[in-house]
Formats: structure tokens, sequence, C-alpha cells
């Protein structure tokens, strides 16, 4: 039998949720401005100068996709990281390490509480877009799902983040130096079939771009790779983030002493 | 009898080198008070750690409650609550919210009724709302016993329980814990405070280098290993101890001014026999200016132990 503590997976969960609405200025106001400030001066301001590199799609429709996966990256990945620090820089993990809870209650709870968080700043960010942005979804089922995969993953990735980082300038360097940068040259901006050699073949090996490609494609049913490609690179990175966390688990890798 | 908690050869090495627990075996019986007392560093936060799942054992078996803590640790936990040394919780959150969430993470459906209950007893209840942040260092330590008695634990671990804690509190979490003890409640905790210990305690553990040194009832502890000192300042000098003395142990100071008594063994034995060393004084007609007459405490006993044992 597989134990399973739901009661409190919903205590983690609800906590955590409640948590960001405390800070809901910091977490979910802030974010949401900046992308907004992205579609007003991208979209907007000189937006109609630009070529989006694909038919049919102005450039400020175009970005819309890239510009909400840069927010769902950056925050999935800070929301899921600073979920499981905080406890740890305050002494206050060890309620969580003496309670009746295993890896699948923290995770759902913690990662859960990161991807809701995401999600609810999905839909503000996608509804202040038409205010400054014509766009439609070809697919919204499989937008959504897309955008739960993407929540999920960066969550989780956030929560390892979370985990090794020991000061707060740790925490706080990977998305600086790392995932900001490959979110930037994800093709958020622009088309990756719009770069020359060889930096076309450069591009590829940012996984951020299959991400990005893949959200356009579920908004425009257009993209620079099949949507299959896509989906395959972020469920490959959804298993490497699970495989380590069930190592971290197993042998209390940071948690345990 | 089996105990609540079975610790059976009790080992943990840091990746460092540092051996913190060095096979110990300690059994506790259900419903007691056992004070852990040791010096800095002799491992009983490690211990406490290593039961409740905050430290890997790098050998060694726990059992609790009859049962093998590594195969059955989610029913086991469940029963175990802990109340650590340092004021360890979210700050920012109120007094109830923090101790309903610890309530729902062992898996208990919320009870308000208890929750009150918990909070009143330990005078919390007018600060429910308030953020944690905004209480006393006493009253955050209340908080943080609320919490762990949220799930309503059989066993609970005091680690630490009034450090930094003023008298008066201190006393009235004393008197807290014994209640808690009268409710059926397993308490172990650790101290500083060896009158703590002394005060509460129904048997003590002495911990060292990460090895149990003596485990014995308090009560045992202070006759077996107590003792009454008498001191006789003297009107005039003496060149030696009278032999009207013989059979008692008693010492001159070097200056001849000061008899001095150390005997007894903490049932009252000193107290008569230090009687009985006055009667002969008078008799003889030694006299002396004053008696000043002290029964050791458990700190002179734990001091003795130690330094006993680091020698």
């Amino acid at each position: 039998m597989i134990a399973f503590n739901a009661r409190s997976t919903w205590t983690i969960y609800k906590r955590e949720v409640m948590r960001a609405m405390r800070t809901a200025m910091q977490s979910i106001l802030g974010p949401v401005l900046t992308t907004v400030l992205y579609f007003v001066v991208f979209g907007a301001a000189i937006g109609g100068r630009m070529h989006s590199g694909q038919e049919g799609v102005s450039y400020g429709a175009f970005i819309v996709p890239g510009l909400l996966l840069l927010t769902l990256i950056a925050e999935s990945v800070s929301n899921g990281s600073f979920g499981i620090y905080m406890p740890r820089f305050t002494g206050a993990i060890y309620e969580l390490l003496s309670a009746p809870v295993g890896v699948a209650e923290t995770l759902i709870g913690f990662v859960g509480a990161a991807a809701t968080k995401s999600l609810i700043l999905a839909a503000i960010i996608l509804t202040t877009a038409t205010f400054f942005v014509d766009y439609t979804i070809v697919h919204p089922v499989y937008t959504l799902g897309f955008i739960l995969l993407v929540s999920a993953t960066f969550s989780l990735f956030g929560f390892i983040l979370g985990i090794w980082a020991d000061s707060f300038e740790k925490l706080g360097i990977v998305p600086v130096l790392f995932v900001v940068p490959l979110t930037f040259l994800g093709g958020t901006f622009y088309s990756i079939g719009m770069l020359p050699e060889p930096w076309r073949s450069v591009a590829m090996v940012n996984p951020v771009v299959y991400l990005v490609n893949g959200l356009r494609w579920c908004f425009y049913g257009k993209s620079d790779f099949p949507i299959g490609i896509s989906l395959i690179m972020t469920l490959a990175f959804l298993a490497i983030c699970i495989a380590l966390i069930a190592w971290i688990f197993r042998t209390g890798w940071r948690l345990r002493a | 009898m089996q105990g609540i908690l079975e610790i059976s050869g009790l080992t943990k090495t840091y990746d460092s080198g540092l051996t913190a627990l060095d096979g110990v075996d300690l059994s506790i019986n259900k419903g007691e008070i056992f004070a852990l007392l040791g010096p800095n560093g002799a491992g009983k936060t490690t211990l406490i750690g290593a039961v409740c799942g905050l430290v890997r054992p790098t050998g060694g078996t726990i059992h609790a409650f009859g049962e093998n803590m590594d195969r059955h640790w989610r029913r086991l936990r469940a029963r175990i609550g802990l109340v650590p040394q340092e004021l360890a919780t979210d700050m920012f959150e109120t007094v109830i919210h923090s101790v309903n969430y610890s309530r729902g993470l062992f898996g208990l459906a919320p009870d308000a009724a208890r929750v009150e209950e918990i909070l009143r007893a330990l005078s919390l209840w007018e600060k429910r709302n308030d953020q944690i942040r905004a209480l006393s260092g006493g009253m955050k330590r209340r908080v943080l016993i609320a919490k762990a008695l949220a799930h309503e634990p059989e066993l609970l671990f005091l680690d630490e329980p009034t450090a930094g804690v003023d008298v008066e509190l201190r006393r009235d979490m004393w008197a807290q814990i014994s209640l808690l003890r009268d409710r059926g409640t397993t308490i172990i905790l650790t101290t500083h405070y060896i009158e703590e210990a002394e005060e509460m305690a129904d048997r003590v553990g002495i911990i060292q280098a990460g090895r149990i040194r003596m485990v014995d009832e308090t009560r045992a502890l202070m006759k077996r290993l107590g003792r009454t000192e008498a001191h006789f300042p003297l009107s005039s000098p003496l060149a030696a101890v009278p032999a009207v003395l013989e059979g008692l142990n008693v010492s001159l100071s070097e200056d001849g001014m000061e008899l001095v008594y150390r005997g007894g063994d903490g049932s009252g034995r000193g107290k008569a026999e230090v009687a009985e060393l006055t009667k002969r004084l008078v008799t003889a007609g030694i006299d002396y200016t004053s008696i000043d007459i002290r029964e050791s405490s458990l700190e002179d006993i734990f001091v003795d132990l130690l330094e006993g044992a680091a020698a």
C-alpha cells in the first residue's frame, strides 16, 4: 500500500498559497507590472514596426507566449525555491521533517502551491495583454496544459534550487545567471528561424527555445519546430527534476543532518 | 516492561568525522518525565533529532511504541511531538494559523475546540491573532509548545524548553509540563538548568561525548550520590581533628579555624550525622560560632560525574 497523507498535503499547499497572498504585491503585482511594461514597449509602442517572422502573426502577438514564459519560468523558479529555502533558513524545516509526510506530500504541497501562483500570474498577464496586444489562442486546452507543465517543471527546478542553496546569494544567482538569459535568448522576442548560422544551431542547445516554441504553437498553431519536440524536451526536464528530488529525499541531502 | 521508546546502539558520525552519538542505549518509560543532561556538544540535540527524523543515524535502532522507527516512521512520527531549541517558525504567521498548520501537517482534521484548549492552557488565546514576531521570547517559546501539542503527541521532546526564559515564566512552564505528564504524555527534555531536572524529572540521564554515562531515578540518584556538607567555624583554632569526632568524616581547615563534615547519602543520614557531631562538640567543650549546612544538589552530582568521567 502506498501511504499518502492528503490532509498534510492540503495543509502545506494552503499555507504556501496563503504565504504568497500575504506578499501579493511582491509575488503577483510585481511580475505582472514588469510584463505589462514589455507589452507596452515591445507590443504597443514599437511592435508595429517590427516583423515577427511568422505569417499572419503581428509582432506584438508574437511575443505574448515568450513574455508569458519569461514570467512563468522566473516566478515558478522563485516560488519553488523560496518555499523550501525559507524554512531551511529559519530552521522551521524541523516541523516538516518530523511530520509524517513523505516526498509526495511535500512536493505536491510546495510545488503545487508554486505552480498555482504561476497559473494565477499567467491568467492575470494574459488578461492584461489583451489591453495592449491583439492576440487569439488557437489551442486553449493545449495552452492551459502547456502552462501547467512548464509551471510544475520549473517549480520543481526551483524546489531543487531551494534545497541546494545555502545562502540568499546562491538562491538568486541561478535565476540571474542562467534562467533569465536562457529565456531572453530562447526566442522570446524573435523567431529562431530568423537567426543566421551558426547562431541558429547554438540556439538549439538552449532548452528554453523548445518551451517558447511549444507555447507559441499552442497560441498560434505554428512554430519553428513541431510541438512534439517541445513536449519531449519539457517532459525530459520534468523527469530529471523528479529523479533529482527523489534522490534528495532518499539521501536526505541538505535536509537531514 | 518494554519502554515507550527503546534506543539501542544508536550512532551518528557526521561526514566531518565527528561522532555525535556513540552507541547510545536508552529506554524511556511510558508516562514519565525524563531529563537528558549534558554539557554543550554532548549529543542531546542529535539524539532527539535522530528520533524525530531530523538526523540520519549511522548505526543502531530506534523503536517507539514497540515498532521500528525506520519501517513505520509515518505512523510513529504522528505520535511524537518536538519543541526545538531554536525559536524556528514563520514569524509572520498568526499564532492560531501556525498552530492549525501544525495540526494539519500531522494529518489531523481541524479542531477549533482542541486548539483553543491548547492556546488557553498556554496563555496564548488572547494573542491568537497576533503575528508571532510581535510576541515576547517567552511567548514565542509557548507557541512552539502549542504547535508541538497540536497533534496531541503521546511522546513529547522538549529541547531546552526554558532556555532564555525568565524565572517566573520558567516556573509557569514547569507547571505546564507537569500538567502534560498528568494527562499521560511521556516527556523527554534536555536542559541546562539542572534545577529544572531536579524539580520535574522522574528520571535523569547524563550524556557526555555521545555516550550515556548514567541513567537513574532522580531521587535515587540524589540518594546514591548526594552528600551533606557542614562547616563549623571555630572560636579558637585546633591543632588536629578532636578524637571525639572519630567515626565521622570530618576534616580540619589548614588554619585550624574550621571543621568540615562531608558525608551522608542524600537520604538524610548526613543530617543525622551532623546532629551527632554537634552533640559531641558541645560535650567536648569545643566552641563554634555558626553552622553552615547544605545538601548537594543535582548540579553538584552532575558536575562531579562529568569531572570524574573526564579524569
